[in-house]
């Protein structure tokens, strides 16, 4: 089994700011070690001379040219927020989490 | 959580016992016309949440693509670093949760930089040169502005909430790190100033971004620790963030300094923690503690391919750099024939560009830097702007002194003539016309103004008259007193001395 324990998956979950119960975090460390063991297995068939990868296709220098598109309007940009004020987006006080 | 009230050794006290070492971030903004990953306008000043599209909002299914223009000016500030420039590197994602990124992620680089192991000459006002190696300069973007509403001081304590602008959300950034500087001794704050001050006019001069501290374009995170003189092994450092302008960095890594050595005198070890630098006190804040517990998680950004460089295309990109500000200022000093100190002054006045544009409308090095460094600078100050916003063209300084040189005023009148035309009074030769400034030049009213006074002076006269030439001085003043200064002095003392029967 791979090792992910209950403090590994509490330290994500904090990271990931995802509140979880103790049962979850016992249950999740299982299932995820499970998931960690299951991609391991690529290792079984991939040698030293296959390098990590991230990007399968061979693909590189996807480049914009450097000019102005479509903007949203103010009213466009804020359509999906909770709360708004003065055109921007209105969030809580950002220390009072901490 | 008051600003200054942390207890600080003087800086000679902090000198005699540590050996200061520092390290800096330093973010450029580029000056492209659109974003790093959308086509949204880089601008600065619109309206809120208009220079925006779901890219930089970080809305669901979008596609980022690179802006082509800001990896050839990553590139370009990397070979300006001396760095080598990476023959393929990938974005990365840096996860954290703050509303000042919609994303969750802030995309940048983590272990392959676009530009890596490079240096830079740092020259100090006295000459003093610093080599400071740079780490790596990498891409990322910026991040939106927060104004925090509500408590008394707009800061982020206290507030009831905070209000997100993401116009700035997503400008390419260029983020330069360098390695441990050492040996700065008590020239740190100095040396610290100098380095940000470098990379803004090289970034400038490449023409890459706009520089301008005061709009946030240039940002520097320092670092400093101590270690007692003669320890190897680095301090503890702190890093104080987001110090906008040169004076305040040069201020923060003194305050720094100066504050650590208080702390490792009193016997407490120093904490590793981000500090806030404020202005108006000169002095730091605890901001939030920073160690192994930062944990952002990088992982390579599937969404963009990697960054592939070749020989050609940098070399091409090398081919294309302006001339290196310090080989510039070199051949300058050189061409115009100035000391090292008036060179020095002419820089630090911020009037080289000006002289070389003087210069090279057809006036001498000489007259040129007299204009600059004198009236010019002068006035300049009085309108509290730079000498070259005061609306001086080279032109204009090309005609002053064309007619100086022609007889036509003198220097005292010059300054006149100045006034004037920044007064918006006409061309220099219409200012003269004008205001009645030109030197009288016909010896009638001269010979009226001399005998009057030789006649008040008669003992000078006299002296004159027995060999002491040096005394016909107090003769002229009075002529130049009595044609307010409209006379040409050289002229003036020709005529006494005829007058008097004195060979000159």
């Amino acid at each position: 089994m791979a090792e992910i324990n209950r403090d590994d998956v509490a330290h994500l979950a904090r990271l990931a700011h995802i509140d979880m119960y103790d049962d979850e975090l016992d249950r999740m460390a299982g299932e995820l070690a499970v998931i960690v063991d299951s991609v391991k297995s690529i290792s079984e068939v991939a040698g030293d001379d296959v390098p990590a990868t991230s990007h399968p296709i061979p693909l590189s220098n996807v480049f914009r040219e450097d000019v102005v598109g479509a903007t949203l309007t103010n009213e466009e940009a804020l359509l999906g927020a909770p709360d708004n004020a003065d055109g921007r987006f209105r969030v809580p006080a950002i220390l009072d989490g901490e | 959580m008051t600003a200054g009230t942390d207890e600080v050794l003087s800086f000679d006290e902090a000198m005699e016992k540590y050996d200061p070492v520092l390290g800096f971030e330093v973010h450029v903004e580029l000056n492209t016309r659109t974003k790093m990953f959308s086509s949204a306008p880089n601008a600065f000043g619109d309206v809120p949440n208009t220079n925006v599209t779901p890219v930089d909002l970080g809305l669901p299914g979008v596609l980022p693509v690179v802006n082509g223009v800001a990896v050839e000016s990553a590139i370009k500030i990397g070979l300006a670093l001396n760095c080598s420039i990476a023959e393929k590197c990938y974005f990365a994602r840096k996860n954290y949760f703050y509303p000042d990124t919609p994303k969750n992620f802030q995309t940048s680089q983590f272990e392959d930089p676009i530009a890596y192991d490079g240096s830079i000459d740092i020259e100090l006002a006295d000459g003093t040169v610093f080599t400071v190696e740079i780490e790596r300069a990498h891409m990322e973007e910026d991040a939106g502005k927060l104004t925090h509403v509500g408590g008394s001081t707009g800061r982020i304590q206290g507030a009831e909430y905070s209000l997100v602008d993401y116009n700035r959300a997503g400008v390419p950034l260029i983020e330069i790190v360098t390695k441990p500087i050492e040996g700065a001794g008590a020239r740190a704050p100095e040396l610290a100033k100098a380095y940000v001050a470098a990379i803004r006019e090289i970034v400038k001069n490449l023409g890459v971004s706009d520089a301008r501290m005061e709009r946030g374009n240039v940002r520097c995170d320092a670092n400093v620790s101590l270690r007692p003189h003669g320890r190897e092994q680095f301090g503890t450092r702190t890093e104080t963030k987001n110090v906008n302008s040169l004076r305040a960095v040069e201020h923060a890594v003194r305050y720094e300094i100066q504050r650590h050595a208080a702390v490792l005198d009193s016997g407490t070890p120093i904490l590793q923690e981000t500090r806030h630098w404020h202005e108006d006190t000169r002095s730091t804040t605890s901001g939030r503690p920073k160690s192994d517990a930062d944990d952002y998680r990088y992982f390579p950004e599937p969404d963009l391919v990697p960054v592939v460089t070749d020989e050609a295309w940098i070399e091409t990109l090398r081919a294309s750099l302006p001339e290196p500000p310090a080989e510039r200022r070199k051949r300058l000093q050189a061409d115009w024939g100035y000391s090292d100190a008036e060179f020095r002054d002419v820089v630090n006045a911020g009037v080289m560009t000006s002289i070389e544009d003087t210069v090279a409308a057809g006036v001498g090095a000489v007259a040129a830097r007299k204009w600059w460094m004198g009236e010019i600078s002068r006035r300049a100050k009085l309108a509290d702007v730079e000498p070259s916003e005061l609306g001086v063209t080279p032109e204009l300084v090309v005609e002053l002194q064309g007619l100086i040189d022609a007889g036509k005023i003198n220097d005292k009148l010059s300054r006149d003539v100045l006034d004037g035309v920044l007064a918006g009074e006409g061309t220099p030769a219409e200012v003269v016309e004008q205001r009645g400034l030109a030197v009288v030049s016909d010896d009638g009213p001269l010979l009226d103004a001399i005998d009057g006074a030789l006649a008040a002076q008669p003992d000078v006269a006299d002296k004159i008259r027995g060999g002491k030439i040096q005394a016909v001085g107090a003769i002229v003043g009075g002529v130049m007193k009595a044609t307010r200064g409209q006379a040409d002095a050289g002229r003036v003392r020709e005529l006494i001395l005829q007058r008097l029967g004195v060979e000159g």
